[in-house]
């Protein structure tokens, strides 16, 4: 199928898609969205290590699958392990396959994390990307570390009363050669970040945020909206972190000078219903702060 | 050689069509589209070729393609209705 126009507003990216129509995904999801220009960057000489989670789902069911790429479906906690594995494998056989884990935030905030953070330390030769949808969606949105202060989920129904976990602080320590946050409603801001780490060897991380409209309660349409609002209201942080240096993403420094309201993100999703003043004012602190230290850290000042 | 992992192949189709339980269906105005290519990009599941056309047999009727339009040339019908 060629891609003309799509191909014009991402330049490097082949028209091949290496989904095939269509996956089991809820309508709206962005994971999918997210998984599908993922593949179109890193191309056909990819494997994929899927820890259970929506993405295990999505396939399809045995004997068929909608992925077009060979897809390791493994145990909970092992996408790490098993891509180390694997990686390791490769380089044995000289081949420069891309490995590549996709995991929930569920399966790396919580469960993953010390396979993680063994592979980062390492010096694993592969990409892990956490599609964040902030929340154990597969099982039915159960809260995760990942879960945002005030969210309901179906085990915090009056709201989650701690705050998200800050996992990328924690990658931050490993001081690995490329690290990067993204979000779904920008999939040229993820080809180039895919592109880019790939293009470096060791242990690279993408932390996309990723909005999903059952768990968030939000209408299906509205999702690439969700996305640009998390980002413009500084509620999520764009950046790359090459080692210890720090580059803010356009969309980012654009919400620093000049923030969308916090009000607006909260209002438009159902599991930020009810919201009592004080917890809005304890989101908007931590959100201050996260945006105040990522800021001097580009500037080199901390 | 008998395998001894389950293995799935890529097909069409794997999870079935979707025009069995879509409830809105996006029609394009060929009249206000100006092939920005904005819907293709922003389709989870890619159905939207280079000709904007949609495959209704596998569009799962979320209106994203819709709600990002910029010259609003998607409409969401609901099925069964002229659109
Ligand atoms: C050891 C173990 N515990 C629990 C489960 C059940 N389980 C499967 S997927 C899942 C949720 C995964 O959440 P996340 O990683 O955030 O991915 P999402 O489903 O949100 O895409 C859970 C709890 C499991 N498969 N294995
Ligand atoms: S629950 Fe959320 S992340 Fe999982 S498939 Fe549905 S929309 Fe996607
Ligand atoms: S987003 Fe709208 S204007 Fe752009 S190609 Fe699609 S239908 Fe046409
Ligand atoms: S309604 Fe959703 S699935 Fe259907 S073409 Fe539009 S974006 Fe794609
Ligand atoms: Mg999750």
């Amino acid at each position: 199928m060629k891609n003309i126009r799509v191909l014009t507003l991402m330049p490097t990216v082949p028209d091949t898609e290496y989904i095939h129509k269509c996956t089991s995904a809820c309508a709206g999801c962005s994971s999918d969205l997210i998984l599908r220009h993922v593949l179109k960057a890193a191309g056909p000489d990819t494997v994929l290590v899927v820890p259970a989670c929506c993405t295990s789902v999505l396939q399809g069911v045995y004997p068929n699958t909608s992925f077009g790429i060979p897809v390791y479906n493994v145990a909970f906690a092992s996408a790490a392990a098993v891509a180390s594995g694997m990686a390791a494998a490769f380089e044995e056989l000289g081949k420069n396959t891309n490995v590549i884990a996709y995991a929930g935030d569920g399966g790396t905030v919580d469960i993953g994390i010390q396979a993680l953070s063994g592979a980062l330390e390492r010096g694993t030769n592969f990409l892990y990307i956490c599609y964040d949808n902030e929340a154990y969606g597969n099982t039915g949105m159960q809260r995760s570390g990942s879960t945002p202060l005030g969210a309901r989920t179906t085990t915090t129904p009056g709201g989650k009363p701690h705050q998200k976990k800050d996992l990328d602080r924690i990658i931050a320590a490993h001081h690995l050669p490329y690290m990067a946050t993204s979000c779904s409603a920008y999939p040229q801001d993820i080809v180039r970040k895919v592109e880019k780490a790939l293009s470096i060897k060791g242990p690279k991380f993408l932390h996309i945020l990723a909005p999903c409209p059952p768990g968030w309660r939000y209408d299906t349409a509205k999702t690439i909206e969700v996305g640009k609002l998390a980002v413009r209201s500084g509620m999520w942080a764009m950046y790359e972190r090459e080692y210890d240096t720090l580059t803010l993403s356009g969309q980012t420094k654009a919400a620093m000078m000049k923030p969308a309201p916090l009000e607006e993100y909260l209002k438009i999703q159902g599991r930020f219903s009810g919201l009592k003043p004080d917890t809005i004012a304890e989101i908007r602190q931590s959100m201050e702060r996260n945006l105040r230290l990522l800021k001097k850290e580009a500037e080199g000042t901390c | 050689m008998r395998e001894r992992l389950a293995i799935s192949r890529p097909v069409e189709g794997a999870c079935g069509e979707t025009g069995t339980w879509r409830v809105f269906k996006p029609v394009v105005d060929r009249e206000k589209c100006n092939s920005c290519g904005m819907c293709a990009m922003y389709c989870p599941d890619g159905v939207i070729d280079s000709e904007y056309e949609i495959d209704l047999i596998f569009c799962k009727g979320c209106g994203i393609c819709a709600n990002e339009c910029p010259k609003k040339a998607i409409a969401m019908v609901r099925e069964g209705e002229e659109s």
